[in-house]
């Protein structure tokens, strides 16, 4: 009985561990994640019903409170988890990392408060666990709010000159009143604290607000290892070895997965922090040559075209989960296949907002596994494909990624449709995608626009290829 | 304690190494869920609260909320997300 805390905690570490390597592999995936909040389960009963006390063990004072807490965050995460839309998946663990991120700001500002007179003689490594729990804890909630609020739409990009620059200088800043600080409170004064708190808090906006939408999942990433680092501090203040296992475990899985996605995106992170994409966007929007004429088609045509074509290739974009049009592009394949239409679609790692996104939306609709072709299997299919219909993706399929070493896109991998016989995009006007380019894919005499709501459009096309 | 840090970053490294870029998203979801142990800090904090200390009381029980929104919300989101890779057993077939 004596050490069941312990236990406890070793299981709830083991279960993090072995979730996420389960979780890395799709067969047991799904497993894996229970196996990771079983081991939370143990973790959390560890802490509370176990305490180590003078009588023997015991549970946790105020638990009363605490349960009553833990029943509200669980109702409401269990509600707000359960009635997102699978399209808005991106921004809603964003904002469930942003609540993590508070949460280890929150310790760090009472335990602060906690310590009272005693900070004068406070040991450096206990100081360095709070003010780093707290300065990593807020821009991770500050970073993944203005994250949520981007990616759903509410928050536009914002960027000014000199960014890079001053967001150095504000880090610098941040260290800089972390250390005196220390000097300051051990005579009462709080100033500084309060001052650290707000300059993280300013950091937090600066750093994830110029990043463009398409690197968000990038962003997201790098803020949850940032909570998980959060999370470790905490482990190091409490001489927690389940927090500090399964923070440190978040914080370099994490870094580790950032780079990865920005690997499959061709990218190097600095290059993302950087925003080059964004930063030369307002570039890209002067020399953006509109030359050539756009040609327009009709659903009917689009329709005879796949009708009778051998071979039709979807490349599903964030429009496809905008429009919600996962149903319908499955009903249209079914329909085709019918026909005896062989139909694949082209998954980039990057189409939509996070990798692996169209990938989820696409199983919703119950489409087989293997019809989802990633792109270094697709690519070489491209040319012996009748028609490639472009469902709302559009900087993925910019050949100008390719040929002009100027664009800001240069050197991202991207579908290959121009191979194609025949392209069809569909897309609601002529505005650029995300990176804010132009697209001379557009422009291409082999393709054809069908402009309007993606998924309108794919039931003009349904109902076309049925009444033909 | 390093020990175990410098341990697990490794085991961190290791695990993530090389899986397919379908997962990546559901794998940030289930870290993001994970790192909600820093629940248990808020659970320590409220522990370290006096009975009649309101303004750390009210803290620490926001702060607990939001560590099980990070966990609980984590879990579920990541559950529906891999719903949609359960294998289908037949080609086409329905389960």
């Amino acid at each position: 009985m004596k050490h069941l805390q312990e236990v406890l905690f070793l299981l709830g570490s083991l279960g993090f561990v072995v979730g996420l390597k389960m979780m890395g592999k799709p067969n047991s995936a799904r497993k894996g994640n229970l196996v990771a909040a079983a081991g939370m389960l143990f973790a959390l009963l560890g802490i509370m019903f176990f305490k180590h006390g003078q009588e023997g063990i015991h549970v946790v004072n105020n638990v009363g409170l605490i349960a009553a807490a833990i029943g509200v965050g669980t109702l409401v995460g269990w509600l707000m988890a359960k009635r997102v839309q699978m399209t808005a998946m991106p921004e809603m663990v964003s904002l469930f990392n942003g609540m993590g991120g508070l949460c280890a700001a929150l310790i760090s500002l009472l335990e602060w408060k906690f310590k009272g007179d005693a900070i004068a003689n406070m040991p450096a490594g206990e100081y360095l666990a709070i003010i780093a729990g707290l300065i990593i804890g807020t821009v991770s909630f500050v970073g993944s709010i203005v994250a949520w609020g981007k990616l759903s739409g509410k928050l536009g990009d914002f960027r000014f000159p000199g960014q890079q620059f001053i967001n150095i200088i504000m880090l610098l800043a941040i260290a800089g009143t972390a250390w005196m600080n220390l000097g300051a409170a051990s005579e009462g004064n709080m100033l500084y604290f309060y001052l650290v708190i707000i300059l993280a808090a300013v950091y937090g906006l600066l750093f994830v607000f110029p990043i463009g939408g398409a690197d968000m999942p990038v962003v997201i990433s790098l803020l949850n290892s940032f909570t998980g680092v959060a999370a470790a501090c905490g482990g190091f203040l409490y001489h927690n070895n389940v927090m500090l296992m399964g923070g440190v475990l978040v914080g370099s899985a994490g870094t580790i997965l950032t780079i990865v996605m920005c690997k499959a995106m061709n990218r190097s992170l600095t290059n993302v922090l950087i925003g080059a994409v964004g930063g030369s966007s307002a570039a890209a929007d002067s020399t953006g040559k509109s030359g050539g004429t756009v040609r327009e088609v009709q659903a009917t045509d689009v329709a005879i075209l796949m009708k009778y074509a051998q071979k039709v290739i979807v490349v599903p974009g964030y429009g496809l989960a905008v429009a919600q049009a996962q149903h319908v592009v499955h009903e249209l394949e079914g329909l085709l296949e019918s026909e005896g239409v062989e139909v694949k679609y082209a998954i980039h790692p990057v189409a939509g907002r996070m990798p692996g996104h169209m990938n989820v939306l696409l199983a919703e609709s119950n489409v087989s596994y293997d019809k989802l072709v990633e792109m270094e299997h697709i690519n070489p299919e491209f040319a012996t494909t009748d028609v490639v219909l472009v469902v709302g993706a559009n900087d993925v399929v910019n050949p100008s990624a390719k040929t002009d070493p100027a664009s800001p896109i240069y050197g991202m991998p991207i579908l290959d449709v121009e191979n194609a016989k025949q392209i069809v995009v569909l897309k609601r006007s002529m505005k650029s995608g995300y990176a804010g380019i132009e697209n001379e894919l557009f422009y291409n005499s082999k393709c054809g626009m069908l402009f309007g709501d993606a998924k309108e459009s794919l039931q003009k096309l349904v109902n076309e290829v049925k009444t033909l | 304690m390093i020990y175990l840090v410098i341990l697990m970053v490794f085991v961190g490294i290791e695990l993530i190494g090389h899986v397919p870029s379908v997962l990546h998203t559901p794998l940030m979801s289930g870290a993001n869920a994970i790192h909600g142990v820093v629940l248990i800090g808020a659970i320590y904090v409220m522990d370290h609260a006096a009975e009649d200390d309101m303004l750390s009381l009210v803290v620490g029980f926001i702060g607990v909320i939001v560590g099980t929104l990070n966990v609980i919300g984590g879990f579920v989101v990541t559950d529906r997300m891999l719903e949609m890779f359960k294998k289908k057993p037949g080609k086409g077939g329905k389960s």
